[in-house]
Parts: structure tokens; C-alpha cells; sequence
């Protein structure tokens, strides 16, 4: 057990090393890229990527994959922006300005529970039926809104003011909110029963239910988080941007998500992965996405760079892997 | 994954069904039977739909997609799924395009463009097969990769093909578009490929059971890295018929076309974890998506009840498909 | 044995169609770029009112994304729907060729509105722009002069590197930057893009401040760039330092006017371009208009309007600007 423990500490290590020259590289050729002023623009960059990355660390860590959270996060931004828009024609009463964020938070519980049901009732692949509820919650995303955008008079200023306004340091209340989610998501996975439950089933779905782990509560809670999460994103999406537009908001959300949490050293394969590995490779994502412009990178191969560094990703993983279980074996030898 | 494909247990005890039954619970039956409640959905839907060359026409827009799922469809029945080709369609065009720009004579182009598709495929072979990768997250990447490549290569812009080169879904052969022929002829050759040879029924063997097949003497790692290569190449072919037909490359050609592909194979009645499915299955279900979308595109349909209906079907094609496998054996 | 099928409802199809073909109002289509986009609910305001006014069928119809080839089935489905006129904002200069070809060989109208083809005008019949292009960049460097006492760094935020609308105007811009001695103390320090998405527009934003920290002033000529670095603006509150104007939506603006964070900035009335389109093209379709270079024809509301080089038309002669004074007249 302790030599795992030090493989993923030193996978852990490895990303905080890469991020620290990664910056250092930058820095060298623009000195402003090591700057407080910088730091704040890449925590900026990060808030929503690290929320989505917790719920889809828990998902991957079951052993599946949601590829539904960018239209999760759209539709569930676009429930509270309707109801900003129009709370007074249709109800008569004005929402409060906090009012989005537990029904951004409950819708995208619902729609992740959905995607829940879908999956343990008829035994589904998670991929195939995400990759559907992608399609299918976006096309609600249009539906909802009629196609119309809710444009910034619409979002209350206190919303806005989440992302701008600062109880400390001038650091928003937005990337509070972030870190505040991943500690959660660091207790509930480290520090409750269910929370273990999740890395025994992803580990050894077979055995799981013979260790008295219900796969199908487990498996509902997980995607029911993520779908949570995604809410949240959703309606810090509206704070962070000041809008909400039916087509762009959420769109390759998860292809960032995906490949911040791949980077951050969840194996696909199930049962492992970390907060803290995830949170950092989130920060470094958003260290490269802050980056390319400063240094004059066209933005046009920024994808390529996203691929690349999922790929990587994964093969360092596997090779972490079979030293693993070659140090293992060496060790019972 | 591997630990859900014994779901459908292989009950040799079970009582022999009649044939007509056998037949009508296939999932391909399903899918003809959705074909032609889509094709009167179409008509009641809007006047303009049912017109053999409108729908022919319409077709060619799909056709590249479908002929890169007919391929698919066997990397699936191998167990291994393909997330990339449309990216690969994106890139190997865009590397075709810009080399017949840069003065490259054009059918050299076509090789340039068919050998990088090739290289495509045989990256992802390299990582599902040689380094034992999920190909799931594999081709996530790779997905995202080629995608950005062709954009770091041809950036915003679209590259112009030379004027004869244009129109290759303007050729006509006994009135249909050269493309739909050519998806129909492939599909005859992939079908006896499959359904008719030891290379075929090897496939099955690997999707059913790998470790089995292994054991068997199948060289599951050849089979499985062919078939890649395959969608590689397939996939390069459908790029340069779509620069063919556009007359110009984006990086942003086929976005998307991964959910398409993915569809035709579902909806044909390809079993996700391997093992089971038909070509016969995509080749319907291709005509199935082709007549949905353009049924709703001209009854101008609003695109989100497109995309609700896309996501729908997707999510029933393979909870039908799941029952109808676990009800009864191939 | 589907083919069969086929044939059974094609003829089912055929009888159908025939009574649904006995009527005479023209029927007009507009395609946007992608649906979800607020630019276009206010040029299919204009459509849908003039096309009341005058008596034709409109319908607006756009796909879920803004591709190059996403409008293609779209378009097919016109041609085969029996449309008059296709009115379009092309996601792409090239990609559609073919099948407008295809569109005008059957007879029908083609406009361009709100962008066009650029050197590929033979595939469409004329093209409706809001203004003429070519004032576009000079009137932008005045804004920003004014707004900054014409002197200091300036930067461009623009949409994709190869917007064309774009980079015409950037072109002006520099052309007029170097012409013209008023703005001879104003340096344009960085062009950059920020591909029409807020998240890239603002990291561009970001490091244009961190890159030049003299800056004076943005022009972002584009309504997704010019709210972004508005945003940025807000939030750094730095609105004395930085002037940000450009070209942007009133309803996407307006707070950004009302707390100071933009002066003034400026676009034209998107709604204009559809009702012009409606009466230019059943104009066309009656032979009242004649689409030749250089003729003329009244249209309610905008007056006379001359048909300039490569069949192009303008709506309105100048940019209108918007500024606290004006803003809550205009509601699109």
C-alpha cells in the first residue's frame, strides 16, 4: 500500500514540477507571465474547468465518463436566466439575485440523475448515453430559451459581482466558491463511507457488490454530482460571462473537463484518482490557456495542445502503472 | 467495461426459436421499421420531402460520414471503438488541400492525404493496441488532436481546390451520386467481409470474448490494428470526397461527425461492448439518419428539436438493441 | 424492398404536393449563421415586418452551429421547398458555391445579408450590407481618437484571423492610421483575435493589458470581442485608463454604457438589412427593380438606394454611434 501511495504522490509531484517550469519557460521569455496580476488572471480562468472536474473525477473514478456536462451546464444556466428574465411577467415576484444558484444546482442534479437512471436501469454504457444527453440537453437548452439569448441587462449585478468583487486579497468570490467545492469533494471522497464506495466500485465493479457497496445508488449519487456540479458551473458560467446563449454556453466544456481530470492522474480504468491531482491539472490547463496569447501563440492551436496533453497524459499514466506494478511484484518477491 | 460483457449470457439451453421470429426480433428489423415510419413521418412532416432525388441528393451530404461507419461498425463488433474519424476526415483533407496548394501535382496530393489518414489510424493502433489503452480516451484525444492540427494548418481559412477537381457527388451512375454508390458497393464488400469470412468471423470472436479468441490462435492484435488502419484510410478517402464536393477545405469540416457515425452503428443494431452487429444494420440506419434529418430539415423543423430527436434516438436505439441481445442469441 | 417503399409514398407524396403548390405569395427565406444568435432576431424583425407589409411568406431558419458546411442541408432543403428567395449570412466564402449554383439554376433569388461571399460573387444575385465596408475602419480610428485625445497605444481585438468583414476593416484602420496626420501621435501597438468566444476574447484582453501597459485604447469590431474587453475593463476597473469602443449590440452593451465602462461605441440597424432585403428582392421578382450596377429604387424608410459595385447594397450611409445619451432608444 505504501509504495502506491508514493506512486501517486510522485504523480502528483510530477504535474506541480511541470506547471512550475511551464511557468519559469514562460517567464523567461515574458518576465510580466510571473506576476501576481497573472496569477489572478489564470485563477480567473479556472473556476468553472475545476468544478466540472470534481464531478467527472467521482464519474471516472466509478468507471464511467460524462460527456453531458457542457449541455448540463447550458441548460441549467438558462433555467435561472429564464427565470431572471421573466420572474416578474410569469410570477409576478422578483427572484432574489442568489435565487439561480440552488436551481441552476437542482436542475443539473435532475438532468445528471437522468443520465443516472438511463445508465443502472438498463445497463447502459455511460459513454453512449452521455454522448446522447449531450445532443439531447442541448437541443433543451434551445428549447427552453427559444433559441434566444439572455443577455447581460437580464443577470443581477450581485451575480456578476461574484466574479469581480472580492472578500480577500482580490481574489473573486468565484475562485473561493471553486477551491470551497474541492475541499467538499476532498472530504466526501476521502472521509465518508460512501465516498470509499466510489473508488471500490470503479476498482472492482465484480466484487463490489459483494462487499455490500448498492452499485446502483452509488452509481446514481456519482452522476447525480455531476450533474450538480455542472449546475453550479452553470450558473457561475452566467456570473463569470454575464450572459447566457443557448449554443456557445457549455459547448466543449467537457473536452476541457476530460482533459484537466486525465491530466490530473484519474485512470480511465477506475479507482484512482485525486483532488489535489485534479486541481492541479486544472491549474496547469489554465496556465497554457493564459500563456498562448501572452507569448503571440495564435489561438488556433490550442486544441492541438489540449490533445496532445491528454495523450501524454495517458501514456505517462500507463508507464506510472506498470512501474507500479513492477515494484509491487518486486516488492512481494 | 469488460466485466458488463458477460451480461448477455450465452444460455446454450434455451429452446430453439422459430426462424420468422429469430428474424423479427434482429435489431436491423428495428431499424427498417423506424426507416419507414421516418420516411411517413417525413411525408406528413412537410410536401417537399418525398422526392427520390431530393432524398438521393441529401444523402451525399451523409455519405462520407456513413461510409467512415460501415467501417466503425467493425472496429465496435472487435470491442474498440473510434472517436476520431471525423477529425481525421478534417485533418488528412486539410493536409491534401494544402499540399495541392503548395504545388504539389493533385494526385500525389490524394496519396499525401490517403497516407496521413493511414498514420492517423496507425497512431491510434500504436496506443490502443501496442500500449494496451483505453481506445475510449485514446480516441478522445486523438479526436481533439487531429482536430487541432488541422487547424494549426490551415487556420481559419478555407483552402480552394483546383475547379476540375470539384463535384464529385455530381457524377452520376444510373442517376444516383457517385458517393451513394460508392457507400452501397462498400457496403456489399464490408458485409461479405464480415458476414461471409474466417477474417469476419474473427472479429466476432475477439468482440465476444478476446481472451478466448487469443487462446483460440486468432491474432487478435493484427485484426484489431488493421481495422484501425482501415478507419484511418476509409476515413482519409471520405476528407478528400469532401473537399471534392465542397470544393474547399476548413479545419471545421464533418464537426460533429462523431455523433453521427457513432449513431449509424447504434442504430443499426451494433452491440457497444462488442461482439455483435451487422453491416446491414449501419447500412439501414445510415438511410434512417439521412431521412430524419432532412424530414425535419425541410419542414424547417427548429435545429433544437433536431438535436433533442438525434439524442433521443441514440439513448432508445441502444436500450432496444441491449433488450433484443439480451433476449435472444446471434 | 425499401425502394419500394419509396415509391409507394413518393406517389402518396406526389398528390400531396400538388394541392400544397396552389398559392402565389412569395416565399422568402432567411438563413442565419447558427440559431441562438441575438444579431439575427433583429435583421428577422425587419424581414418579417416588411414581408407583412408587402404580402410574401418568410420563414427564418438556422442550424445549431455556425460551421462552414453546417448551412448546406438547410440550403438543399430551400431549393427543394420551392422558395422565391434565399436570403443568407454565410458561415463560409467558398463552401456554399455549389450549392447556391444549384439554388439560382432552379430560379431562385440569392441575397447575401449581413456578409457576403467575397470573391465568390458570381454565386449570388446581390448583396445587402448594413454599410458601405470601406468607412468602417476609418470611423472606428476617430472613435477611439476622440475618446482618447488622439494620442497613445491603441490594439485591435477582432474576431478569427480570417474574418473577412474583419480584416477589410482592419485594413482600413491602419490605412487611416497612417493617412491621416490628426491621428499622427496614435501608434498601433498589437492586432488580436479572439475567435468570437468570451473566454478567448478575454484572455486576449488580458494580455494585451499585461503585454502593453500604456494602452490606451481597444477597438474590438466584433460584438462577442468588444463586450469581453468591456468586461475586463469593468472588472480591473480601470475604464479612465483604457478606453474600449468598436462595434457591438445595444442590448449587449448597454450596462457597460450606463456604469461608464464604455463611452461610446458604434454598429448600424441590423433590422434595416431585412427589411431592404424583403423590398429589394420581390423588387427584383416584379421587374420593378433592375439588379444592375448603378440603378436606384426607393424603399419606405431608408429612401433612396443606389446599387453599388458587385451588386452590393448599404442600408445606411454612416455607423450610427451609441452612447449614454442614446442608447435606451435603440432595442435590439
Amino acid at each position: 500500500m505504501t509504495t502506491l501511495r508514493k506512486i501517486f504522490l510522485r504523480r502528483e509531484a510530477g504535474i506541480a514540477v511541470m506547471i512550475v517550469l511551464f511557468c519559469l519557460a514562460v517567464g523567461a521569455v515574458k518576465p510580466q507571465f510571473l506576476t501576481l496580476d497573472q496569477l489572478r488572471i489564470i485563477l480567473l480562468l479556472t473556476p468553472l474547468v475545476m468544478i466540472g472536474a470534481m464531478g467527472q473525477m467521482l464519474v471516472i473514478v466509478a468507471r464511467h465518463v460524462d460527456l453531458s456536462i457542457g449541455s448540463m451546464l447550458g441548460v441549467s444556466a438558462m433555467v435561472s436566466g429564464m427565470l431572471y428574465r421573466y420572474d416578474a411577467t410569469w410570477f409576478g415576484v422578483d427572484m432574489p439575485w442568489w435565487g439561480g444558484i440552488p436551481i441552476s444546482i437542482v436542475v443539473g442534479a435532475l438532468l445528471g440523475l437522468g443520465n443516472g437512471l438511463l445508465i443502472t436501469l438498463f445497463r447502459l454504457p455511460a459513454i453512449i448515453v452521455t454522448l446522447g444527453t449531450l445532443s439531447l440537453y442541448r437541443g433543451l437548452t434551445f428549447i427552453i430559451s427559444n433559441a434566444k439569448q439572455i443577455d447581460r441587462q437580464w443577470i443581477p449585478s450581485e451575480l456578476k459581482g461574484l466574479a469581480q468583487t472580492s472578500p480577500i486579497m482580490g481574489i473573486p468570490w468565484i475562485i473561493f466558491i471553486a477551491f470551497g467545492v474541492a475541499l467538499a469533494t476532498y472530504f466526501f471522497a476521502m472521509h465518508t463511507r460512501v465516498g470509499r464506495q466510489i473508488f471500490a466500485l470503479g476498482s472492482n465493479p465484480v466484487a463490489a457488490p459483494l462487499r455490500g457497496i448498492k452499485v446502483n445508488q452509488v452509481t446514481l449519487l456519482v452522476f447525480a454530482i455531476s450533474g450538480a456540479l455542472s449546475g453550479l458551473a452553470g450558473i457561475l458560467y452566467a456570473s463569470r460571462w454575464g450572459f447566457v446563449n443557448p449554443s456557445n454556453t457549455g459547448s466543449g466544456f467537457e473536452f476541457q473537463v476530460i482533459a484537466a481530470v486525465v491530466i490530473g492522474g484519474a485512470s480511465i480504468n477506475g479507482g484512482v484518482g485525486t483532488v489535489l491531482g485534479t486541481v492541479l491539472g486544472v491549474l496547469l490547463l489554465g496556465c497554457v490557456s493564459a500563456a498562448l496569447p501572452l507569448l503571440g501563440i495564435p489561438g488556433t492551436s490550442q486544441a492541438a495542445i489540449y490533445g496532445a496533453v491528454i495523450l501524454i497524459a495517458l501514456v505517462i499514466d500507463r508507464s506510472v502503472r506498470q512501474q507500479g506494478i513492477a515494484s509491487l511484484k518486486r516488492a512481494r518477491a | 467495461m469488460s466485466t458488463t460483457k458477460t451480461a448477455p449470457a450465452q444460455a446454450d439451453s434455451s429452446p430453439v426459436r422459430p426462424r420468422w421470429q429469430t428474424l423479427l426480433i434482429r435489431p436491423e428489423t428495428m431499424t427498417f421499421m423506424l426507416l419507414v415510419v421516418g420516411v411517413f413521418g417525413g411525408s406528413v412532416l412537410s410536401p417537399f420531402f418525398l422526392d427520390l432525388s431530393y432524398i438521393l441528393r441529401s444523402f451525399t451530404l451523409y455519405s462520407e460520414l456513413a461510409i467512415v461507419a460501415l467501417v466503425l461498425t467493425m472496429v465496435i463488433i472487435a470491442g474498440e471503438i473510434d472517436l476520431s474519424p471525423a477529425a481525421n476526415m478534417a485533418l488528412s483533407a486539410c493536409i491534401f488541400a494544402w499540399a495541392q496548394a503548395s504545388g504539389v501535382p493533385i494526385p500525389l496530393a490524394i496519396v499525401i492525404g490517403l497516407l496521413s489518414g493511414l498514420a492517423m489510424g496507425a497512431l491510434n493502433a500504436f496506443l490502443v493496441i501496442g500500449l494496451q489503452l483505453p481506445s475510449i480516451i485514446v480516441t478522445i484525444g486523438t479526436l481533439t488532436l487531429f482536430r487541432g492540427l488541422a487547424q494549426v494548418l490551415a487556420g481559419d481559412k478555407s483552402i480552394r481546390v483546383p475547379e476540375w477537381f470539384i463535384g464529385v457527388d455530381k457524377i452520376m451512375l444510373a442517376g444516383i451520386p457517385l458517393p451513394v454508390v460508392l457507400f452501397i458497393v462498400l457496403a456489399i464488400g464490408l458485409g461479405i467481409v464480415l458476414g461471409g469470412t474466417i477474417f469476419g468471423r474473427n472479429i466476432y470472436q475477439i468482440g465476444t470474448n478476446e481472451v478466448a479468441a487469443r487462446h483460440a490462435g486468432i491474432r487478435s492484435a493484427r485484426i484489431k490494428s488493421s481495422l484501425f488502419l482501415l478507419v484511418g484510410l476509409v476515413a482519409s478517402v471520405a476528407g478528400i470526397m469532401t473537399a471534392s464536393r465542397l470544393g474547399s477545405v476548413r479545419y471545421d469540416i464533418a464537426a460533429g461527425g462523431e455523433l453521427q457515425m457513432v449513431l449509424m452503428a447504434m442504430l443499426g443494431g451494433t452491440y457497444i461492448f462488442g461482439g455483435r452487429g451487422t453491416i446491414l444494420g449501419t447500412f439501414l440506419a445510415a438511410w434512417l439518419l439521412v431521412i430524419v434529418s432532412t424530414g425535419m430539415i425541410v419542414a424547417n423543423v427548429l435545429p433544437a428539436v433536431q438535436l433533442v430527436v438525434l439524442g433521443g434516438l441514440l439513448i432508445v436505439a441502444i436500450i432496444a438493441t441491449n433488450l433484443i441481445y439480451s433476449r435472444t442469441q446471434r | 424492398m425499401f425502394k419500394k417503399a419509396l415509391v409507394l409514398g413518393l406517389a402518396a407524396g406526389l398528390a400531396f404536393a400538388s394541392t400544397a403548390m396552389a398559392q402565389d405569395a412569395l416565399k422568402i427565406v432567411y438563413i442565419g449563421k447558427n440559431t441562438g444568435n441575438p444579431y439575427f432576431d433583429s435583421i428577422t424583425g425587419g424581414f418579417v415586418d416588411a414581408c407583412e407589409s408587402l404580402g410574401c411568406e418568410f420563414e427564418f431558419v438556422a442550424p445549431a452551429t455556425a460551421e462552414a458546411t453546417s448551412q448546406i442541408p438547410f440550403i438543399e432543403a430551400q431549393i427543394q421547398r420551392g422558395v422565391n428567395v434565399i436570403g443568407i449570412a454565410p458561415n463560409s466564402p467558398d463552401a456554399l458555391n455549389q450549392v447556391l449554383e444549384d439554388a439560382r439554376s432552379k430560379g431562385i433569388l440569392v441575397l447575401t445579408v449581413n456578409g457576403d461571399i467575397t470573391g465568390n460573387e458570381q454565386y449570388r444575385d446581390a448583396t445587402i450590407l448594413p454599410v458601405n465596408f470601406d468607412i468602417v475602419g476609418r470611423d472606428q480610428v476617430e472613435m477611439v481618437g476622440s475618446l482618447i485625445g488622439y494620442e497613445g497605444e491603441i490594439a485591435i481585438l477582432s474576431a478569427t484571423t480570417e474574418a473577412p468583414d474583419q480584416n477589410k476593416w482592419i485594413v482600413g484602420m491602419n490605412e487611416t492610421l497612417k493617412a491621416d496626420a490628426k491621428y499622427a501621435k496614435m501608434s498601433l501597438v498589437a492586432t488580436v483575435y479572439g475567435d468570437d468566444q468570451p473566454e478567448k476574447s478575454t484572455t486576449e484582453m488580458e494580455a494585451l493589458l499585461s503585454n502593453f501597459p500604456n494602452l490606451k485604447g481597444v477597438i474590438a469590431p466584433t460584438t462577442v470581442g468588444i463586450a469581453a474587453a468591456a468586461q475586463v475593463v469593468q472588472s480591473r476597473g480601470i475604464a479612465d485608463k483604457v478606453a474600449v469602443t468598436g462595434l457591438g449590440l445595444p442590448s449587449e452593451m448597454r450596462d457597460f454604457v450606463k456604469d461608464g465602462t464604455v463611452k461610446a461605441f458604434q454598429l448600424w440597424s441590423p433590422y434595416n438589412e431585412g427589411w431592404l432585403a424583403v423590398h429589394f428582392a420581390l423588387g427584383v421578382i416584379d421587374g420593378s427593380i433592375k439588379n444592375e450596377v448603378g440603378s436606384t429604387f426607393e424603399v419606405p424608410n431608408l429612401g433612396t438606394i443606389t446599387i453599388n459595385a458587385n451588386n452590393s447594397i448599404n442600408t445606411q450611409a454612416e455607423l450610427t454611434t451609441f452612447n449614454a445619451e442614446n442608447i435606451d432608444e435603440f432595442d435590439f
